[in-house]
């Protein structure tokens, strides 16, 4: 790979992006789609280059080296013309001045910002829950440590029933120790999935020998003298002997930064059409943005890996001067649980007792496959499929290009699954087999 | 970029595209051990798929979009798109099998490997002499590899 | 195989699967429209039913392994002069049914093929020949009536001008025409192809008698519309809409009885262009109603010539039979402008076996004298006359010009060329090949944009070996070979049929 050579012109743009993670990924590549020349700084804290995030379950379980952890290479950010600064947080960012100063006492101008700072492990306010042996298993240094560890301690609680909890559960379990995970709703999976799907991938989870108990949560993580984790009592007076507590509860937008600077943020950083924040010239994409969601039309975060890199490359090229709208996001999970595959997307548990949906739901116990389609409006909106998930990206066509079902077309959706000819003509005809450009025939 | 492009009207669901399509992928390059021998040994698969509904048919794969969506959800980088090319390459050790791709993909274009936790998804026969396998071997001229 | 008729395994064709090759892809099970291939789930892997096969070849084309071999099936009745087999299955079939015995294509009976038993003429030394790829070669041919003699006058300036009128000629680039296989009994695809294909070689298709579908009005100029019992399509538009009018009074394949297209090949694009009901059978009479005598088709003739302003010409095609020649000259003396002659070896999409194999006469000797009857009686410039039904080749061609053709329609060779295999099989609708259907699935088999290259890369060909041939004969022009008899020599034919061609044994 030949390394790009870019002149530096007077005129040329500096683009700095906060956070590097996906959502800084996607920027680099939408800022390059438009401008060659522009001097891109990437500000990382953690002291690695962009990896796969949710790759650390893997990495815990032993299933992948170190070395594949990496998202995009070595030579990525030569080739791409990125000054990466590791280990280099950012202490403030003066959008008057328009700079940003950081840990190193580093001062740096920017023509555009980008705040992808990501998100931060949520923690409970659970007596003992500061100090040593708590992990939030959302960076490569919790695995890490976890490796080193695993040889060592027996028992793990895992306190939250999510996607990162029952991964990290996965993981530790794989690295042999025993884990009890506890999920104080009443099932686990309760906000990506609902209550079947749930039931099949707490199924396997059980077979396997994890432990799983819903309805129920840490009351207090006891100590010794040492300081060191001795177990966990619950809510419901049980007391579980433990070395180590993971708490996966959820993250939440790491906006703090935002905030001082005076930008608006509400749950995340507010964001308009093109990712710009209320401060002129400064993004935000990624976890830490409260930004368009497709299907409601409203602007939430929703934190998660496609849209921070959606979100990153239309900031990106928005900043490049596309002038380009976002899209919208769409919530969507793939995670597999020993072997047993799910998927969601979109909306997946409507809202009791809400008439202006269509639920219709296939379970099979025995295959251990489960299939969710939610209607709203004679259109597709969400669906849950576990076990066969092959024809996933088909359904999420339907959702993501709002396809109108009406009559035949549903009733062969749901009775025979998706199929490319239920797809509108001319959609059809632009995807896949455009008319040849005039110039071209 | 040059793609292929498939024309619906035309195509006659003989599915020879798909053995094609496998043969090229194989590591004997002959159809009979390909689609006998490494198809069932190994989960050997064809990256085109022909789609039949009534009496219309049409051969699928990859789009090798400008925007994949693939890409955005790939969390392990090993779906990139390849800026010289325009190619959306796929790096098969660095896959690490969570159908991220497979779910984020509107066009269904992304399978699972039959036997591993690993994905299939056209490559363009990039090193193919001739170009790609399926426009070669369509018989009915319905599938187009070229500039739109 | 219990339970079933007991002729069931006379069928004609072997289906041959080398165990080896066999990778049970199945590619054959969806090519074969007869169902003759299938999965069986039982034993796992594709299986065939001999007795389903027509020989269409399809599978045997399409197998990605070469695994399929398609034989005569090799089960022999006791020999008999008499009694050859075909004449015993006919027997059989007949007995079960009660009906009349349906084919399509031509007659592969074994009446001589005259084409075989003449030869051509090349220069040596007193007449040089000529490279057709260094020197001018000219294939230009005028179909239509050319004037008895031409007559100028002066303008005032002393230059001369034209005095006589010339009535409306087709202008072709190659002395060949796609001849009429109406649209439904082939699909819209092959008009498409042939319609594509005629315009880029500068000749000219014809519509058969089953209308003209609006979008193929662009390529009118390489048209020549039908107009034929059943005056399906016919009206104002689709009269003015070709370069040529033909009234079709007979075919070669089945002279003495009209078309037949089956209510199932009538999709409703065929409805719309036939103007029939969807679905129903679309009969053509045996006779037009309205011509009784020469009278009356003169009276057609000048109809059709008034409707399209005098501006085309009007064809006459019939079918070769015992008195083809006083019946050329009738037609002629009638107005037409091009007789085309049908021999009966020419194709259909369905025809009574009887009718296409006993009744007719060979293209050559017809041709030879109509051309001659025409010649006698002086009007041999009134009309051009087109042969029809078994032209194979290049060579084809030059012998039906030098025997008094001035183009020749081929139609079956154009199917072979778009990938026809002769199965006979055109009635059914279920032609694999995609060429004699109507069904959406099978249609599709055809793509114009394949199917026009092949027709067009076949002219091509032909052009060429035609003029490499005029060549050799020392002549630049097809018009020097035009009625030319004396380029031809027969080899063991008795001296009236040489007669009749009005050709010389060879030798002599």
């Amino acid at each position: 790979m030949s390394v790009t050579k870019r002149k530096a012109h007077e005129d040329a743009m500096t683009y700095v992006i906060i956070g590097n993670g996906v959502a800084s990924i996607g920027a680099i590549e939408g800022i390059r789609r438009h401008d060659q020349n522009g001097r891109i700084v990437v500000l990382g804290a953690e002291d690695t280059a962009a990896y796969g995030r949710p790759l650390i379950s893997y990495f815990l379980a032993g299933s992948i080296n170190a070395d594949q952890l990496s998202l995009r290479g070595d030579e990525y950010y030569a080739k791409n013309g990125v000054e990466l600064k590791l280990g280099t947080t950012v202490t403030a960012i003066d959008i008057a001045r328009k700079a940003v100063t950081t840990d190193k006492g580093e001062t740096i101008a920017y023509d555009r910002l980008l705040i992808a700072t990501g998100g931060v492990p949520f923690i409970p306010p659970i007596p003992g829950v500061q100090g040593q042996d708590i992990y939030s298993f959302t960076t490569l240094a919790h695995a890490q440590t976890l490796i080193e560890l695993s040889g060592k301690i027996k028992r793990a609680v895992v306190i939250g029933g999510g996607l990162i909890g029952l991964k990290a559960a996965e993981s530790l379990f794989d690295r042999g120790v025993a884990v009890t995970i506890l999920e104080l709703a009443p099932r686990i999976l309760s906000a990506g999935f609902d209550e079947k799907a749930g039931a099949l991938a707490a199924g396997r989870l059980k077979k396997v020998g994890i432990e799983v108990n819903c309805g129920v949560t840490a009351k207090e993580i006891q100590r010794g003298k040492n300081g060191r984790v001795k177990g966990v009592l619950l809510t419901d007076g049980r007391f579980l002997e433990c070395d180590v507590v993971v708490v996966a509860i959820g993250v939440v937008p790491h906006s703090s930064l935002a905030k001082e600077a005076g930008i608006k943020v509400e749950r995340g950083i507010m964001v308009d059409g093109k990712l710009m924040t209320s401060a002129k010239d400064v993004y935000a994409a990624g976890d830490v943005a409260q930004a368009l969601d497709q299907l409601s039309g409203e602007h939430r975060v929703v934190p998660i890996w496609p849209n921070a890199y959606n979100q990153g490359y239309a900031s990106g090229r928005n900043m490049a001067g596309a002038k380009l709208p976002y899209q919208g996001g769409l919530p969507m999970n793939s995670i597999s649980f020993y072997g047993l595959p799910t998927i969601s997307v979109g909306v997946v548990n409507p809202p009791e007792g809400d008439k202006t949906f269509e639920v219709h739901a296939l379970l099979d116990e025995a295959k251990e496959t489960y299939r969710k389609l939610v209607f709203k409006d004679e259109k597709l909106v969400g669906y849950v499929l576990v076990g066969d998930i092959d024809k996933a990206g088909m359904y999420t066509a339907f959702i993501k290009f709002e396809m109108p079902l009406a009559g035949e077309a549903k009733d062969k959706l749901i009775n025979a699954g998706p199929e490319v000819f239920l797809w509108p003509e001319k959609l059809f005809d632009e995807s896949w087999n455009p008319a040849p450009a005039k110039a071209a025939r | 970029m040059k793609r292929v492009y498939p024309d619906k009207d035309f195509c006659i669901g003989c599915h020879i595209c798909e053995l094609a399509c496998l043969t090229a992928h194989s590591k004997s390059k002959d159809l009979i051990l390909a689609y006998t021998v490494e198809r069932t040994g190994e989960g050997l698969s064809s990256c085109k798929h022909v789609h039949e509904g009534g009496p219309t048919c049409v051969a699928l794969s990859c789009r090798h979009c400008d925007e994949p969506a693939c890409v955005a959800a790939c969390i392990s980088g090993a779906l990139q798109k390849d800026s010289e090319s325009g190619r959306t390459v796929y790096d098969r050790e660095k896959c690490v099998g969570c159908w991220s791709c497979l779910m984020a993909c509107p066009y269904g274009a992304i399978a699972r490997h039959p036997l591993e936790k690993k994905i299939v998804k056209c490559d363009l026969c990039h090193d193919r002499p001739g170009g790609p396998a399926c426009v070669a071997a369509c018989p009915n001229q319905a599938l187009k590899q070229e500039e739109r | 195989m219990l339970f079933q008729p007991i002729n069931r395994n006379y069928h004609d064709f072997s289906i041959v699967r080398d165990k080896d090759l066999c990778i049970n892809c199945k590619v054959c099970i969806r090519q074969c429209s007869y169902e003759a291939h299938f999965w069986d789930e039982s034993r796992q892997k594709v299986m065939h039913d001999n007795a389903k096969c027509v020989g269409c070849h399809r599978c045997e084309a399409f197998c990605p392994t070469s695994a399929l071999l398609i034989q005569k099936k090799r089960s022999d009745f006791r020999d008999n002069a008499l009694w050859r087999p075909e004449f015993i299955k006919y027997i059989y079939k007949q007995a079960d049914s009660g009906g009349v015995l349906l084919t399509g294509m031509g007659s592969p009976v074994n009446i001589p093929v005259y084409w075989d038993k003449l030869l051509l003429d090349a220069s040596q030394v007193t007449n040089p020949s000529i490279d057709p790829l260094r020197e001018p070669m000219e294939l230009k041919t005028f179909l239509g009536a050319k004037p008895v003699k031409l007559e100028f006058s002066k303008t005032k300036d002393g230059s001369p001008k034209l005095k006589t009128r010339l009535t409306p000629n087709i202008e072709l680039n190659y002395p060949l025409m796609f001849s009429a296989m109406s649209f439904g009994s082939i699909n819209f695809n092959l008009h498409i192809a042939m319609a594509r294909a005629a315009t880029e070689l500068g000749i000219c298709y014809n519509t058969g008698e089953g209308g003209l579908h609006k979008t193929l009005y662009q390529y009118g100029k390489n048209t020549i519309v039908q107009v034929a019992s059943g005056r399906f399509g016919v009206h104002r538009d689709y009269l003015n809409a070709g370069a040529g009018i033909e009234i079709k009074v007979g075919q070669g394949a089945k002279p003495g009885i009209g078309g037949h297209l089956p209510g199932e090949k009538i999709n409703a694009m065929v409805s719309e262009t036939r103007m029939v009901p969807l679905g129903s059978d679309a009969i053509s009479p045996a006779p037009h109603h309205d011509i009784y005598s020469i009278e009356d088709l003169h009276q057609l003739i000048f109809a059709l010539k008034e409707a399209s302003e005098y501006r085309v010409p009007v064809s006459v095609k019939i079918a070769a039979v015992h008195n083809v020649a006083a019946i050329a000259s009738g037609i002629v003396r009638a107005g037409a402008d091009i007789v085309a002659i049908d021999g009966m070896r020419g194709g259909t999409g369905a025809a009574p076996g009887m009718i296409r194999d006993n009744v007719g006469i060979p293209i050559e000797l017809a041709l030879a004298q109509v051309d001659q009857r025409l010649r006698d009686e002086g009007i041999r410039n009134r009309a051009s006359i087109v042969a029809a039904g078994g032209i194979r080749c290049s060579a084809d061609v030059v012998k039906a010009i030098a025997l008094g053709a001035d183009a020749c329609y081929f139609a079956t060779a154009a199917l072979l060329a778009v990938g026809c295999t002769l199965c006979a099989k055109c009635y059914t609708g279920k032609c694999p090949w995609g060429i004699a259907t109507n069904d959406a699935k099978l249609a599709k088999r055809q793509n114009p944009d394949v199917a026009a290259k092949k027709l067009v890369n076949l002219v091509h060909a032909w052009g060429h070996e035609i003029e490499e041939m005029l060549g050799g004969m020392g002549l630049n022009s097809i018009e020097s070979l035009r009625g030319n008899r004396d380029k031809l020599r027969a080899v063991g034919l008795s001296d009236t049929e040489m007669d009749i061609l009005g050709v010389k044994h060879a030798g002599r």
